[in-house]
């Protein structure tokens, strides 16, 4: 079985599968970029102690964490030309779904960082003469980032192996790419061993990274 | 917005009965897949808290070879790739004689995906209780098998019931990757309907409604079991 393994196939199309894994970190970057903005955004909704909009932002959470990310990326897929009114791409369909899929979860993380800064430094902050803004600005929010950047990176590996899921609509990132020519080739076994093995050293090296990082910054 | 309400579309023939048996083939394939995932992810979780060294790196390469594969490319691999890996014979067995073969490909896949989550949240609950209970039994004579019947396993799956509800759910949204091997659950028979008749926006939210209806009816079960199973005096269960 193994004798048999083409590995000219896999050497051969390396431009073409890093041209679809340019577009997974792409899609990746925006999307984790677009999520942790959202996620922000949503867990001061949620903390707010104006209660229709704490409501609000509770509602957005659990909706979309009770939802499939397949479905999810049906729904913008279906539903951005529709509202837009003409052809956007499939790149950016997609690209909104993932961001409003992940702010839902960076906001759960944001928030547990958030309360994990102690009360004393609000009050603190609202003694100096601070308003809100500023609070959040230079007390509260840098503290709380720093408490979360390993659960948030762990939530950044997620979204990147998630991204794969584009394949239901067809974008070509890294596992499309792949099996496109997994198909045309008739290389499935390649493909699928070399495409698993490629997200399993990124994403372990990726998780290793941040248990070191954890380790450090433990408090 | 140019767009064409019928919401009567899903109470048609045919597209009422495809909704249903979408919910019956996510439901099956979720409930098959939570018994591996429970059975194994148990196993595998308390090889990592034993004091063997060679179980407990097997346990780690487990976690960490499922944990860092996506999902869809495990489904791929379980697929496309693993009947070749076996015998001649079995092989030829699994490509033209398994029965149901997408169905019992996804239940695998989804099963040993959760089983490496499942296995996180078992250790993490034995540890959570503490060397004290563990060595007490030993004192009393019980055997280490013993020791984890009836000390650590009761009292370690008590305090995981929340992160094991999400695990169960996480299994239960992600049937919906079924559908790119080809098994129709409940999302791909909302977008079959979506391509058959355009009326997405329904098929969309009959979907919607009825995964969360579902989330909502085990959160709400499970908080009673997490209720009715409490042990008195354990800050991590007062503190819910």
């Amino acid at each position: 079985m193994f004798a048999a393994f083409d590995f000219e196939v896999i050497i051969k199309h390396i431009p073409f599968l890093w041209q679809g894994m340019q577009l997974t970190l792409l899609l990746t970057a925006l999307a984790l970029c677009g999520g942790i903005l959202g996620g922000t955004v949503l867990a001061l909704c949620r903390l707010s102690r104006f209660a229709p909009l704490s409501f609000a932002a509770g509602s957005y959470v659990n909706f979309f964490r009770s939802m499939p990310l397949i479905l999810v990326i049906f729904w913008f897929y279906f539903l951005v030309p529709l509202l837009v009114g003409r052809p956007v791409g499939d790149f950016y369909s997609v690209l909104i779904a993932f961001a409003l899929f992940e702010a839902a979860y960076y906001c759960e993380i944001i928030r547990a960082g958030i309360s994990s800064v102690r009360r004393g430094q609000v009050y603190a902050g609202q003694a100096l003469g601070l308003t809100y803004g500023q609070n959040m600005r230079y007390i509260v929010l840098p503290q709380a980032f720093r408490n979360m950047i390993p659960v948030l990176l762990t939530q950044a590996i997620i979204l990147f192996q998630d991204t794969s899921l584009v394949y239901v609509v067809g974008l070509k990132d890294f596992l499309v790419s792949g099996d496109i020519v997994a198909n045309r080739d008739n290389r499935l076994f390649e493909m699928y061993t070399t495409i698993a093995l490629v997200y399993f050293v990124l994403c372990l090296i990726g998780s290793r990274a941040v248990r070191r990082l954890q380790r450090k910054y433990a408090l | 917005m140019q767009y064409n309400w019928n919401w009567g579309i899903l109470l048609q023939d045919p597209y009422f009965g495809w909704v249903w048996s979408g919910l019956g083939w996510t439901i099956a394939t979720a409930c098959a897949a939570w018994v591996i995932a429970f059975s194994l992810g148990s196993v595998i979780g308390v090889m990592r808290t034993t004091n063997v060294a060679a179980l407990r790196a097997i346990g780690t390469a487990y976690v960490e070879l499922f944990r860092n594969i996506p999902l869809l490319v495990q489904m791929f691999l379980w697929f496309f790739v693993f009947p070749e890996l076996l015998p001649r014979e079995t092989g030829m067995w699994v490509k033209r004689d398994l029965p149901l073969p997408e169905y019992s490909t996804a239940v695998i896949c989804l099963g040993t995906y959760t089983a490496s989550r499942v296995a996180e949240q078992v250790r993490a609950g034995i540890e959570s209780i503490g060397q004290g209970q563990r060595y007490a039994g030993l004192a009393m004579g019980l055997t280490p098998a013993q020791v984890y019947r009836y000390v650590l396993l009761p009292v370690g799956y008590r305090i995981i019931i929340p992160p094991l509800t999400s695990d169960f759910l996480g299994v239960f949204k992600n049937s919906s990757l079924a559908l790119t091997i080809g098994v129709l659950e409940l999302t791909a028979q909302t977008r079959q309907i979506e391509e058959y008749t355009f009326q997405g926006f329904e098929a969309f939210t009959a979907a919607t409604a009825l995964y969360c209806l579902v989330t909502f009816i085990v959160m709400t079960l499970m908080r009673v079991v997490e209720h009715k199973t409490a042990i008195p005096g354990m800050i991590s269960l007062e503190a819910k």
